[in-house]
C-alpha cells in the first residue's frame, strides 16, 4: 500500500515535470539551472514512470491474451463449433476428391508417351529439332531454345527471380541505424543466429573445405558448357549458390563477407540483367524481324560457339547464384 | 528398367502423401528433400537431364535449406526437442 502511494507520487511528479516543459522559458531555465540532485531526481522519476508504463502495458497485453484464449477455448466446446468442424472436414474431403477426379480424367485423356500423333509433335518442335543446331549453333537443343528462340522468356524468368529477391530483401532485411551502428534488433538477430550452432564444427569445416571447390567448379562447368551439354545458366547458378551456402554454413559470415557483400550483390545482379536485356533487345533497336545476328554462330561443338548463348548463360548464372546466396543470408540473419 | 521406374514412382507417391500427414515439420522437410532427389532421377529416366540437374540443386538443396532456416526462426526445431524431453 505504502509502495503504491510512493509510485503514485512519483508518477505525479513525473507528470508535473512533463507539464513543466510547457511552461515559459524562464521557468524552464530555472529548472535546468537546479542542482545536480534535482536533475538526478528528475531522471530517476522519469525512468520509474516509464518503467511503470511499460509494466502496465505488458500486464494489459497478457490479460487480453488470456481472455482471448479462454474465449476461444469456450467457443471450441460449444455445439455450433463442433458442427462447423465436422462440416468443414466433410467439405474438405469432398472438394479434394472432386479435384482428384478432375485431374485423373485429364490424365486419362493424354496421349501415350512418345506417340507420333500427339499434339506436341507438330511442325514447331520438328523445326526446332531439325534446324535448331544450324540456326543457333548450340549442340544442346534446350539451351538453343531457351536462350535463342525464346530468350525473352528467360529474361522474364531472371527478372522474376530478381523481383523475388527484392521482395525478400524488403521483408527480411534489418537495417543499421542512421549513424551506421547496429541496432538492437540487428544485434538480437545475430545473437539468435549463432545461438544454437556449433561454432567450429571440424567435420563440417573439413568436408566443406574439400567439397566447396568441387561444387563451384562443377557449377562453372555447367554454366560454360551449357550450350554443349545438359545444364545452363539456371542450374549452374543454383549449384554455385548451394556451394556458397555450404561454405557459409561451415565458416560463418565473417569469411564470406570478404568476397560477397550487399554492394557486390546489387552490382552483379544489376549488370548481368542489364547486359542480358541489352544483348537480347538488339532487334528492337534495329527495328526489324528476320534480323541476322552480327555474332557468328561458329562451329557447333566448340566452346566458343552458339553466338550469344554463352554470355547469356553466364549472365543468368550470376543472377541465380547471387540470388540464392542472398535468399539464404537474408533468411538467416536479415542481411548480407 | 520399367520395374525400377515403377518403384521410383511408387516412392514419389508415398513421399507426397506422407509429407502432408507427418506432424513433425522437420521430418516433413527431410521427406520432401527425398522426394526431390527421387524426382531428379525420374527426370533423368524421362531423358531430360537439364531438369534433373536443376531439380537436384534447387529442389533438394536450396529449398530444403530455406525450409530449415525458417523452422529454426520459428523455433520449431527446438520446441520439438523440448516436447520429447518432457515426455521422457
Amino acid at each position: 500500500m505504502e509502495r503504491n502511494d510512493a509510485s503514485l507520487l512519483k508518477s505525479k511528479f513525473a507528470a508535473f515535470l512533463e507539464s513543466a516543459s510547457v511552461l515559459d522559458d524562464a521557468m524552464e531555465k530555472d529548472l535546468e539551472r537546479g542542482s545536480d540532485e534535482k536533475a538526478q531526481m528528475r531522471e530517476k522519476a522519469a525512468y520509474e514512470a516509464r518503467e511503470m508504463l511499460l509494466r502496465r502495458r505488458h500486464e494489459n497485453a497478457v490479460r487480453d491474451e488470456q481472455m482471448l484464449y479462454s474465449r476461444i477455448h469456450r467457443w471450441s466446446r460449444s455445439r455450433g463449433a463442433v458442427y462447423i468442424n465436422s462440416l468443414y472436414r466433410i467439405l474438405a474431403v469432398l472438394l479434394c476428391s472432386a479435384i482428384i477426379v478432375c485431374l485423373m480424367l485429364t490424365v486419362l485423356d493424354m496421349p501415350p508417351l512418345g506417340d507420333a500423333l500427339a499434339p506436341v509433335n507438330n511442325e514447331v518442335s520438328q523445326r526446332y529439332i531439325e534446324k535448331g543446331m544450324e540456326e543457333t549453333g548450340a549442340v544442346n537443343i534446350v539451351a538453343g531454345m531457351i536462350l535463342d528462340y525464346r530468350a525473352f522468356d528467360t529474361l522474364g524468368e531472371s527478372t522474376v527471380l530478381f523481383i523475388a529477391a527484392c521482395g525478400v530483401l524488403m521483408l527480411l532485411r534489418i537495417d543499421r541505424d542512421q549513424n551506421g551502428r547496429p541496432t538492437e534488433e540487428l544485434i538480437a538477430a545475430e545473437a539468435d543466429d549463432r545461438h544454437y550452432e556449433p561454432k567450429n564444427d571440424v567435420i563440417l569445416q573439413r568436408s566443406a573445405a574439400v567439397l566447396t571447390p568441387i561444387i563451384l567448379l562443377f557449377g562453372i562447368y555447367i554454366i560454360l558448357n551449357g550450350h554443349l551439354s545438359p545444364g545452363g545458366g539456371f542450374s549452374g547458378g543454383a549449384i554455385i549458390g548451394a556451394g556458397l551456402i555450404l561454405y557459409l554454413n561451415a565458416f560463418g559470415f565473417k569469411k564470406t563477407e570478404a568476397f560477397i557483400n550487399f554492394r557486390l550483390f546489387t552490382a552483379v545482379t544489376f549488370s548481368a540483367l542489364m547486359f542480358y536485356a541489352l544483348a537480347k533487345t538488339y532487334s528492337f533497336y534495329t527495328g526489324a524481324n528476320h534480323l541476322h545476328s552480327i555474332i557468328s554462330t561458329g562451329t557447333p561443338g566448340n566452346i566458343l560457339s552458339a553466338g550469344l548463348i554463352l554470355p547469356l548463360n553466364i549472365a543468368v548464372g550470376m543472377v541465380v547464384a547471387c540470388t540464392m546466396y542472398a535468399f539464404y543470408a537474408l533468411f538467416r540473419k536479415g542481411g548480407m | 528398367m520399367t520395374v525400377f521406374t515403377y518403384i521410383l514412382l511408387g516412392f514419389l507417391i508415398v513421399c507426397a502423401v506422407s509429407v502432408s500427414l507427418i506432424k513433425n515439420l522437420l521430418t516433413a522437410t527431410v521427406v520432401l528433400m527425398g522426394y526431390s532427389l527421387v524426382m531428379s532421377v525420374v527426370w533423368m529416366l524421362l531423358e531430360s537431364p537439364d531438369l534433373a540437374i536443376t531439380e537436384a540443386a534447387v529442389g533438394a538443396g536450396v529449398t530444403s535449406i530455406l525450409f530449415f532456416i525458417t523452422l529454426k526462426k520459428l523455433h520449431a526445431i527446438e520446441k520439438q526437442k523440448e516436447e520429447k524431453h518432457g515426455k521422457e
